[in-house]
């Protein structure tokens, strides 16, 4: 551990005495460095080093606790190299109750994120096999789920019923988007019954919680998965936990909302580290093509 | 009806009138009988719900309410009209017993929202929640909903996906409470009222977003003033509502509960993706852009025609 440690030291303090590159490094990293090079897990307080918990898939190594990652990081780590076709890219947001200020909190994730809104759909394989996958990016408004978000799941849903493909859902939600009121309510049931369509076609739905996942998006089609896989450590609910324990007036356990603590009330299926999580689906998928033959 | 002037704030404190009928007044004036069953067959029988199978106009039908009390003993029983997970569960269940016998449903929504505790969290509030949208959208019988009063977030829509949704004319419906949405998007609950008409929270807000679909006029001054009368408006509409529902087959019927919610949701997209929007119950078109750098603004609010609100309103 130390070692590791002093590796990263001594590669950074040698990077730094190269010249050319300092002049370069001054200038736009002296501020970023002091941000970025540790990450302490906020469910341990353990802290490392930026660059060996990026190296380690950002899981914390003391208590395995899954961190946020971007959608774009997610897809590399789950989908074939070169697969992905995305869906419905170009639907943007507007701002229906006329909600001040609210074009300009879109506009400012639209910068920070790189992406047009809270979650990206597509068709991909993952390990050969096909599917269509929705990844939701908790650091787009903590994405929560407005009419864009609501429609590029519910359009996801009824491509892949057409198409006859399984769904692989990656969900992250603070829950309703509130500055777009009952609008946003309404794509609850909008997307539960896009679930229930695919479902009825007899097609395969696979949820993986991811942190943090809660509201309306635990409360619609974040839970209607044939199997439900959460990320270790991540938190899943449906009320918020300041909220509760303002309604009770006592502090709530450290792992209520927790992925363990859904599994052990029988909420969550499995709960599967990121390493593994790649393979796990695409055995998943396996196990549910068509047209299966006993080989005897 | 005359034209109600009450501001958004103002119909919060009117519903909340202690006075204001509840689901269990309610019954008893609509219905010929009623016979209440209990418990999700699974964990317990939540009071915050009421359910069973009632008669009216001589057919059978289904009964599900959100039950408010008229003081603090009352509401004490009823937990505020917040249910648990298996307050939603006993409603699924009787709501599948109602498909299994072909019987109409009716629900009344009156909460403030869902239960948020320990209890709830354990036993899985969000599935139950998840679990009566995904249900309610597929059931094979007609689906009425009423919001009586408070329509509180997704506690208030795991009864509201129907065929037909009514508001009284003083209810409202929204994504959290006003109080909740000040304190989450202004750090500052104290602007409960402000919030409240930001919302667009009242029955002719929802009605041109296209989420209501009819206003159920109360008496004067409120419901309270005369739950009898007011209780009349709504056993001419539930007539109304299963005259026009009872005719549909069942085909009919699921396809536009889908369409009812699948067109809401406003936004803008380029017109390559309209075209696949317009072509989704067709045949699949191929992802060639034919118009370029043409922008238009799909802003689904129109109303679905039930052919209901001349009649009512």
């Amino acid at each position: 551990m130390l070692e590791d440690i002093w590796k990263v030291v001594r590669s950074r303090l040698d990077y730094d005495s190269k010249d050319e590159e300092k002049e370069k490094r001054e200038e736009d990293s002296r501020a970023k460095i002091p941000k970025n090079l540790l990450f302490k897990c906020p469910r341990c307080g353990n802290v490392i080093f930026m660059e060996e918990f990026s190296a380690g898939l950002k899981v914390c190594p003391n208590c395995s606790y899954h961190a946020r990652i971007s959608c774009r990081e997610r897809l590399d780590l789950t989908v074939d190299r070169g697969s992905f076709s995305e869906y419905d890219a170009d639907l943007t947001t507007v701002n229906p109750l006329d909600f001040p200020g609210y074009e300009d909190k879109v506009a400012d994730a639209q910068a920070k994120t790189g992406l047009q809104e809270a979650v990206i759909t597509g068709e991909c394989t993952i390990r050969t096999r096909k599917c269509v996958i929705i990844i939701m990016d908790s650091r787009f408004m903590m994405a929560s789920m407005g009419s864009v978000v609501g429609e590029k799941i519910t359009r996801a849903f009824e491509k892949a019923t057409e198409k006859r493909l399984p769904v692989v859902a990656f969900t992250a939600s603070g829950g309703a988007r509130m500055q777009e009121g009952i609008i946003s309510l309404m794509q609850m049931a909008k997307t539960s019954a896009a679930v229930a369509k695919h479902s009825d076609a007899g097609l395969l739905y696979i949820t993986v919680l991811t942190d943090p996942t809660t509201g309306g998006v635990t409360a619609s089609f974040a839970s209607l998965g044939d199997i439900i896989i959460a990320e270790p450590k991540v938190l899943i609910g449906f009320a918020g936990r300041r909220v509760i324990e303002g309604t009770i007036r006592q502090r709530l356990p450290d792992d209520f909302q927790s992925a363990e603590f859904l599994l052990e009330h029988g909420f969550v299926d499995m709960i599967v580290s990121r390493v593994n999580m790649r393979k796990t689906i695409s055995k998943l998928l396996k196990a549910h093509l068509p047209d299966q033959k006993l080989d005897v | 009806m005359a034209e109600n002037t009450l501001t958004a704030w103002e119909r919060m404190e009117l519903i909340r009138h202690k006075g204001r009928p509840t689901v269990r007044d309610y019954i008893p004036m609509i219905f010929d009988e009623f016979y209440e069953m209990h418990g999700d067959r699974a964990f317990g029988d939540d009071a915050a719900i009421v359910g069973g199978i009632a008669r009216v106009h001589g057919i059978s039908v289904t009964v599900i309410g959100q039950v408010k009390g008229h003081d603090l003993e009352e509401n004490k029983k009823t937990n505020f009209s917040c249910p648990h997970p298996e307050g939603y569960r006993k409603a699924l269940r009787l709501a599948k017993q109602a498909e299994k016998f072909h019987r109409p449903i009716i629900c009344f929504i009156d909460t403030p929202g869902a239960f948020c505790g320990v209890a709830a969290e354990e036993r899985g509030q969000g599935e139950a929640i998840a679990r009566n949208l995904y249900e309610f959208s597929r059931l094979k019988t007609p689906v009425i909903s009423i919001v009586l009063g408070e329509g509180g977030s997704g506690g208030a829509l795991a009864l509201g996906v129907c065929d037909i949704l009514a508001m009284m004319e003083n209810a409202v419906y929204s994504v959290i409470s006003p109080r909740g949405f000040a304190s989450l998007l202004w750090k500052d609950a104290s602007r409960e009222k402000e919030a409240a008409e930001q919302m667009h929270m009242r029955a002719e807000d929802l009605l041109a977003y296209g989420v209501c679909d009819t206003i159920i006029p109360e008496s004067a001054g409120g419901a309270h003033t005369n739950p009898q009368l007011t209780a009349g408006y709504i056993a001419d509409f539930i007539l109304d509502a299963l005259k026009n529902l009872t005719q549909k087959s069942v085909a009919n019927l699921l396809e536009a509960r889908y369409n009812k919610f699948r067109k809401i949701g406003v936004f803008e997209e380029s017109c390559q993706n309209a075209q696949e929007e317009n072509a989704l119950d067709g045949s699949l078109m191929d992802n060639v852009p034919q118009m370029e750098d043409l922008h238009q603004t799909d802003a689904f609010v129109s109303t679905e025609d039930t052919g209901l609100s001349d009649k009512v309103l």
